[in-house]
This record gives structure tokens, sequence and C-alpha cells, in this order.
């Protein structure tokens, strides 16, 4: 079977500094990646690298068997439709309404009347427990935890097969955190995409994965199914799962 | 390091920001030709910078019209030319004056606005969202601008011509014992279609410079809060640099 996203040899350099070295994974349909790591270590960039928003010096990228980096602009404004992202700080555009903001997509690159893609952005929002009263909000009107939940939507209006979360809990309490992960759960089943989520937060990642990578040096390091994560035998994993400042890896501080 | 390594390192940085500021100009003239074109957003843009920066600019041209006429009233006794206010006034405005201090005003307001709100989308990571949303960031948030600024600039223009014009009449009739139909038939009969054009040929210049510009620093901000003010004050500086060189440039070629 295809994979939905190939990474291989990814590697990159930013400030004189080697984030990225030669980074290789790859994701099945409807499997879900989280991928782990210390600050710093070349999670963002991986991201970034992986849906076009930054380019690699060196390795390639395969969307759905594309080749993405050797797509010119029309091509990659389609592969992009397979994509959805979620955003750490949510991303959402302070001049538009909520319902604009998840039905950006359909507005605007696939010209879907305003009529139609109101009534859509409303759906997706019930979806995700996001009552239609906000529609006509700002993003600023809305809590942490009410903003993720529409960029959530946003990722999903246009039923991507292929989903990043950038930090999806980031700044959230533990009791919101818990149910944006059951809604990431909860919609990638329902779509059917393959996910790559990228976090710090294990209770997160234990609930969302399928399968965990430690990225450690711009390289992963370990990679297996989410229950072997407590024992993986990774003298790195395990430092990184107990949140121990002893161990190979040096805090940076 | 020596003060000759010093200035060879700021010319260099000068240049590649030159260069870099040249080839994103041109990516942002592409995208205001190609599809597709966002009118909603063009619409917006119009509004934001035209029609909201006519008091601003009202103001400016009804006071520099008077100032003007005062002046020239003042400089032309010297050699009895006082009868010359009307028509010197319309050049320096028309010619020179509206063109120039609209695009500085709008330096101000517009170019900083565009690089303050580009850069918190920029360092919020919405322009990045924007383009995992099949939505090219230069055709939905540079070209929008850039061609709401080239076409509104001109119109504004027009506006500050007729206002700063009125603003030496009012000096004129009023404080200088003028009569008011001389004045407005010594205006019309000096002023040419030529220096209107050139009036406007400039304004839509500045439009463009302060568009591009104010967007090629937003784009590019980064660091936070303080990146997005860095990005708004260089934004100012080099649009009024710029402002004031291509119109030297402009008007040298149009005499010629």
């Amino acid at each position: 079977m295809t994979a939905m996203l190939e990474l291989a040899g990814l590697e990159k350099t930013l400030n004189r500094r080697k984030v990225l070295d030669g980074l290789t994974l790859d994701v099945a349909p409807g499997k879900s990646l989280v991928i782990i790591g210390g600050s710093g270590v070349g999670k963002s960039v991986t991201i970034k690298s992986a849906i076009g928003i930054m380019r690699p010096d060196a390795g390639s990228v395969r969307i759905d068997g594309e080749d993405f980096l050797a797509l010119d602009r029309v091509g990659r404004e389609r592969a992009v439709r397979k994509i959805g992202m979620l955003f750490q700080g949510g991303a959402l555009f302070d001049s538009l309404t909520i319902w604009e903001n998840v039905a950006f997509r359909l507005l605007y690159a696939d010209s879907v009347p305003r009529k139609e893609a109101r009534e859509r952005a409303v759906e997706v929002m019930r979806k995700v427990r996001l009552a239609p009263d906000f529609a006509n909000l700002r993003p600023v009107e809305l809590s942490g935890g009410m903003q993720k939940r529409a960029a959530l939507a946003r990722a999903i209006i246009g039923a991507p097969k292929l989903i990043f979360f950038d930090e999806p809990t980031t700044g959230l309490d533990p009791i919101t955190a818990d149910a944006i992960n059951d809604l990431i759960v909860e919609m990638v089943k329902e779509l059917g995409s393959a996910a790559v989520s990228i976090t710090h937060d294990m209770a997160s990642a234990r609930k969302i994965a399928d399968e965990i990578a430690m990225i450690y040096q711009g390289k992963i390091i370990w990679r297996g199914p989410a229950r072997d994560v407590d024992a993986s035998g990774n003298a790195y994993v395990d430092q990184f799962v107990r949140g121990s400042a002893d161990g190979p890896i040096q805090a940076v501080v | 390091m020596t003060p000759f390594q010093q200035i060879g390192r700021a010319t260099l940085a000068t240049l590649r920001e030159a260069g870099r500021f040249a080839l994103f100009a041109g990516r942002a003239v592409a995208a205001c030709f190609s599809p597709p074109f966002y009118l909603s957003q063009i619409w917006r843009q119009a509004l934001q910078i035209g029609y909201f920066s006519l008091p601003v600019v009202g103001l400016t041209a009804v006071f520099i019209g008077a100032a003007l006429a005062l002046n020239i009233f003042v400089g032309g006794a010297r050699f009895n030319a006082e009868s010359f206010v009307p028509n010197i006034v319309v050049l320096g405005i028309t010619r020179e004056l509206g063109p120039v201090l609209a695009g500085l005003m709008l330096a101000g307001r517009v170019s900083a606005g565009i690089a303050a709100e580009m850069g918190t989308m920029r360092v919020t990571e919405q322009i990045d969202a924007m383009t995992t949303l099949s939505t090219d960031p230069f055709r939905f948030l540079v070209a929008p601008r850039v061609i709401a600024a080239t076409l509104c600039l001109p119109l504004l223009v027009i506006v500050a011509d007729i206002i700063g014009v009125m603003g030496g009449y009012l000096v004129a009739t009023r404080s200088l014992d003028f009569n008011g139909a001389i004045y407005i038939r010594n205006t019309f009969n000096f002023v040419e279609n030529a220096d209107v054009i050139l009036g406007l040929i400039k304004a839509a210049a500045f439009g463009f410079i302060i568009a591009a510009v104010g967007a090629y620093q937003g784009y590019n901000s980064s660091g936070g809060a303080l990146g997005v003010g860095r990005a708004a004050t260089n934004a100012v500086v080099a649009s009024a640099v710029l402002i004031l060189a291509s119109n030297y440039l402009i008007t040298a070629l149009y005499v010629e």
C-alpha cells in the first residue's frame, strides 16, 4: 500500500545549525503517527517541510505517492487539497468571522457560494462541538479551547487524506486538552485520514497515536507502537517519557 | 572590524535587501495579472486605502494650499509678482505637492498598517495557514493591496489637487484681497493637462511603492511583536525615501 506521507533523507540547516539531518519516516493511510521530542529538535521544521511552507536543503517529500517538491504551483495547490493542518496557536484569521475561517478553503480556493459555504461550515462546527451561535463571532471573542475547535473544523472541512497537528493541546487546561484529543481521534477515524502530530504532551501522544516516533538531533531515533513507548528500551525515549532531567538528553535552559 | 569593512558590509546588506525587494515586487506584479483575482479583497482594500484616507489627505491639502498661497504672495511681492499666486499654487499643487504629500501621508497611514497587519499574520502563522488552505498569499494578500493602492492614490491626488487649490483660493480671497472669479479663471487658464497627468503618474507610482514596501516588510517580518514593530517602522522609512527618490526620477523623465 502506498504511504500517505513519505519523508526521505530530509536535511535542513537554519542559522548554521543542522536542524534536520537525514530524517526519514512514512505514514500509512488511516494511521496516526505522533512525533515526540524536546524543543528545537526539528519537529516543527519536519512538518513545515512536509507541507511546503519550508523547502528542505536535501531529501524528498512524497504525498500520496506524488513527489511534492517537484510539483509546480498548480500541482502543489492540488496536492495541498489532500492536506489539513491544525496550527499550534490556531492561526485563525483575525479579520474574518469564525464561519468564514472554517469555510476559508471553500470560499477562496473552491469558489463555493457563500450561502452553501456557511451551511457546510456550521455543519463541521457542530461536529467539533462548536455551537452555531459562535459562527458570526471573531476569533478574538473565543476562548483558547474554542479557537482550537474552530481551527480543527477549518483543517477538516475539505475531508483531507492527511492531517497534521502541531502541538494540538499546548496552552489548554487538562480537561479541554483531553476534549481536543478526543475530537482529534474521532475526526481522524471518521475521515479515515492519516494523521501526523507533534507534541511534548505524553498524555496527548498516548491518546491519539497508533505509533510514536521520537526525533532527536534531526533524526528519528526510535519508532514503535504507542503501547510500547513505556518499554522502548531506548534511553532517550525513556528519559523523555519520564520527563526527567537525568539522562542522555541535555536540557536546554 | 575596520571602518572600510563596516561600509562594505552595510553596502552589501543594502544591495541584498534591494535585490530581495525587487524580486518581491516582481512577484507581486505577476500576482496582480494572473488569476485567481479576489475582487472582494480588492474592494475591501480600496475602502481601507482610498476612502478612509480621504480626511487625512484632504486636511493636508487644504493647509498646504493655504500656506503656499501666503508664501507665494509674500515672496512674489519682492519683485511685484503677487498676481501670480493662483498660477503658482495650482502648478505647485498638481505637479508636486499634491502627489508627494498624499504619498507621504499614506506612507505613514497605509504602508505601516499593511506591514503591521501582514507582520502579525506572519508571526502568528496565519500566512502559513493560508498556504495550507490552497490559497496563495501573494494573490490573496499582496496583490489586492498593490492594486488598490495603485488605483486609489491617483483618485486621492485628484481630490488633494482640488482641495489644495481651494485652500489657496480661500486665503487669497479672504486675506489677500484677490477677486474670487479672477483667481479661479487664472487657475484654469494656467493649468495644463500635462501638469495634472504628471501628478497622477507620480501618484500611481507612489501607490505601488506604499503597498509593495508595506507588504514586503510585513511578509518577511519575524521575531514576534518586536519584529512587527520593526517592520512597520521600516515600511514608513523605506516608502518615504522611495517616494522622494522616484518623485525626482519621474519629474526628470517627464521634463525631458
